[in-house]
């Protein structure tokens, strides 16, 4: 079994034994209850700050200093109501609309891109190959911040100042080899017998590409897009380099550029849209739940 | 030669084998044209700016006109005059071996506590899971802003309980840095989903054969679960020490990007930021990030050299 260690996490799982912890006898497990009361605290404590923020959406400004979590009597929209109302004159739904443009590009990009390259890695004998593959391992670990500079200055070149290019641009290109990277792991995992039999049949690499291998490496595309999504979603970086224009804005940079325009008192407001920018990511972290909890390595994500 | 005595026996051969080379080198020319995308990408935006930026890292440059080769000189200020370099280094050192050991210890405490057989585990290991996918975005920096700050979440709470206080742990520069790695470590659930993948693949019979020679609860944890988990902790501690060098959202947001109070939360890529695109010092900031990749270069050959010794793989 020995793989690189950055392939371990990647391996298919086999599913855990099923264990109770009632014994044989019916009583409970004692052990087991003190793990629960454990496990229920500590996800109280890491959730309280979150259902705070939520509350203090729906509450009146006036009551920040209020730890309960139940807006009860002090319940207002108001909150919601000047949140949207944005930054500027420019309304909060277009910042939203802005990052969905923007991430629905990039997932698109990355999904396109990231599977031409795996497939080419993972099915075609080719010259070279070989080395390509290491260079793309090696540009997995480089921190980007090397690259950022020169990048900075061959956009502002090309006049992609206050446009989405700067993020588009790098996942048509394929530059994030994680996700190369991942699908290369999943398209090799494909039996080879299922693309030979499609050979002999006369097929050619486009074809069983895109008739054999992507319906089949479904939950690595999946993976990919969910991904993708979010990371660009919550990219902040990016848009503080490129974007000097309000009404091109992404959601991170209104809500940052919120907590230094609106008054120091307007509370709700903040929390409220902070509130909204978090929803698209739960919404899908609550329908892909086992994309992300059940293996494929999910690390590293952050800014 | 093999080639020419086969082409001088089997006649039928002869007529395949430019056949069979076309063939092989349309199978080149197909690989190159799905790696297209790929390679352009490389070239154009990692390959090439990589090497660029070395060469910029030698130069003074503001960009606008043209970089001025000026030798090591921004390397040799950033070593001997630049307080703040050394200070962004030391707030990074200091956030990395704090954060990344205790995200380390709780995911894998936790980890084993959600393996062990308990009813309702996948629940706990999903709720666990939320913050490492929302903790790097602006929300939760303003929320953490909130919580520290002297009039915050965190103190009126202790108010509840009797203890008045409006110390803001985010505006004090013995405390704001703490914060930061607090939020790190309440994103354990990434590297927590890890090691559950891979308690599950240890082998039962490993278990059986200790408790058989009268190992408990510790004495398996060390023996049997620590080895053979030895390949994934190296995996995580390398993916986290990574993320760790690179944080910047929250500390940018939290101090509005100064990397205060008193540069305690300077973290070496917000510094980064700040001097290749507030000072337009690219060349300065060039030579920052070339200092950044040998950091974390020879970080990392440390950890791959720890894990020779250290890191165990099944069939050594």
């Amino acid at each position: 079994m020995s793989t690189l260690p950055t392939e371990a996490p990647l391996q298919p799982l086999v599913p855990s034994r099923p264990r109770r912890n009632h014994r044989p006898d019916g009583s409970i497990n004692r052990a087991g209850l003190y793990r629960h009361l454990i496990l229920i605290a500590l996800s109280a404590a890491m959730f309280y700050p979150l259902l705070w923020m939520l509350g203090a959406s729906f509450r009146a400004d006036s009551q920040i200093s209020n730890p309960g979590l139940w807006p009860g009597e002090y319940f207002t929209l108001d909150g919601y109501v000047e949140g949207w109302e944005g930054i500027a004159g420019i309304p909060f739904g277009r910042f939203i609309l802005n990052s969905t443009f923007v991430a629905a590009m990039c997932v698109i990009a990355n999904l396109i891109s990231c599977s031409l390259t795996a497939y080419a890695f993972a099915r075609i004998d080719f010259a070279g190959k070989k080395l390509w593959f290491a260079i793309m391992l090696s540009t997995l670990m480089l921190p980007h911040h090397v690259v950022l500079i020169p990048q900075y200055i061959l956009f502002r070149e090309f006049g992609w100042i206050n446009t989405y290019l700067p993020f588009v641009v790098p996942k048509i290109l394929a530059t994030d080899a994680f996700f190369v990277f991942l699908l290369v792991q999943f398209f090799r995992a494909i039996p080879r017998d299922i693309d030979e039999a499609a050979r002999i049949d006369g097929c050619g690499h486009l074809r069983i590409f895109f008739r054999m291998i992507l319906p089949l490496a479904r939950p690595a595309l999946a993976t990919t897009a969910i991904f993708t999504f979010i990371y660009t979603w919550n990219d902040f970086f990016t848009p503080l380099l490129y974007l000097t224009q309000t009404d091109l804005y992404t959601t991170p940079l209104a809500l940052r550029a919120f907590t230094d325009t609106s008054s120091s008192s307007a509370f709700g407001a903040l929390f409220a849209m902070s509130v909204v920018s978090l929803l698209p990511v739960v919404g899908i972290f609550v329908s892909f739940q086992r994309l992300f909890t059940e293996g494929i390595a999910t690390s590293g994500i952050k800014g | 030669m093999t080639t020419t005595i086969e082409q001088a026996t089997r006649v039928p051969a002869d007529a395949e084998t430019p056949r069979r080379q076309r063939a092989r080198r349309r199978e080149h020319l197909t690989g190159y044209a799905f790696m297209t995308p790929w390679l352009v990408g490389f070239v154009m935006i990692v390959g090439g700016p990589f090497l660029y930026s070395l060469y910029l890292s030698f130069t003074d440059y503001s960009i606008l006109g043209a970089p001025d080769w000026i030798g090591a000189e921004n390397y040799v200020r950033m070593f001997t005059e630049d307080q703040r370099f050394w200070n962004a280094l030391r707030v990074t050192v200091v956030y990395l071996v704090l954060s990344v050991p205790l995200v380390q210890v709780v995911a894998l405490l936790l980890a084993s506590m959600l393996t062990s057989g308990l009813s309702g585990s996948k629940i706990y290991r999903s709720l666990l899971y939320v913050p490492s996918l929302i903790g790097g975005s602006v929300a939760i920096a303003i929320l953490w802003r909130f919580l520290f700050q002297g009039d915050g979440l965190l103190n009126n709470l202790l108010g509840t309980i009797g203890i008045h206080t409006d110390f803001s742990w985010i505006g004090n520069s013995s405390t704001a840095l703490y914060t930061l790695v607090l939020l790190n470590v309440w994103q354990f659930g990434a590297a927590m989903v890890i090691y559950v993948a891979g308690l599950t693949q240890v082998p039962a019979e490993l278990y059986e054969a200790a408790t058989m020679d009268g190992a408990g609860t510790v004495r398996k944890f060390f023996s049997v679960t620590l080895p053979m988990l030895s390949p994934v902790i190296l995996f995580n501690v390398l993916m986290n020490v990574v993320a760790a060098f690179q944080s910047f959202n929250t500390a940018y947001v939290v101090s509005n990007g100064t990397g205060g109070p008193a540069d305690s939360t300077l973290f070496y890529t917000l510094y980064l930021y700040q001097r290749g695109f507030i000072d337009f010092d690219m060349g300065y900031a060039a030579a920052l990030g070339w200092v950044l990749l040998l950091i974390s270069g020879v970080v990392s050959l440390i950890l791959f050299g720890l894990s020779r010794r250290l890191v165990f793989y099944g069939d050594e």
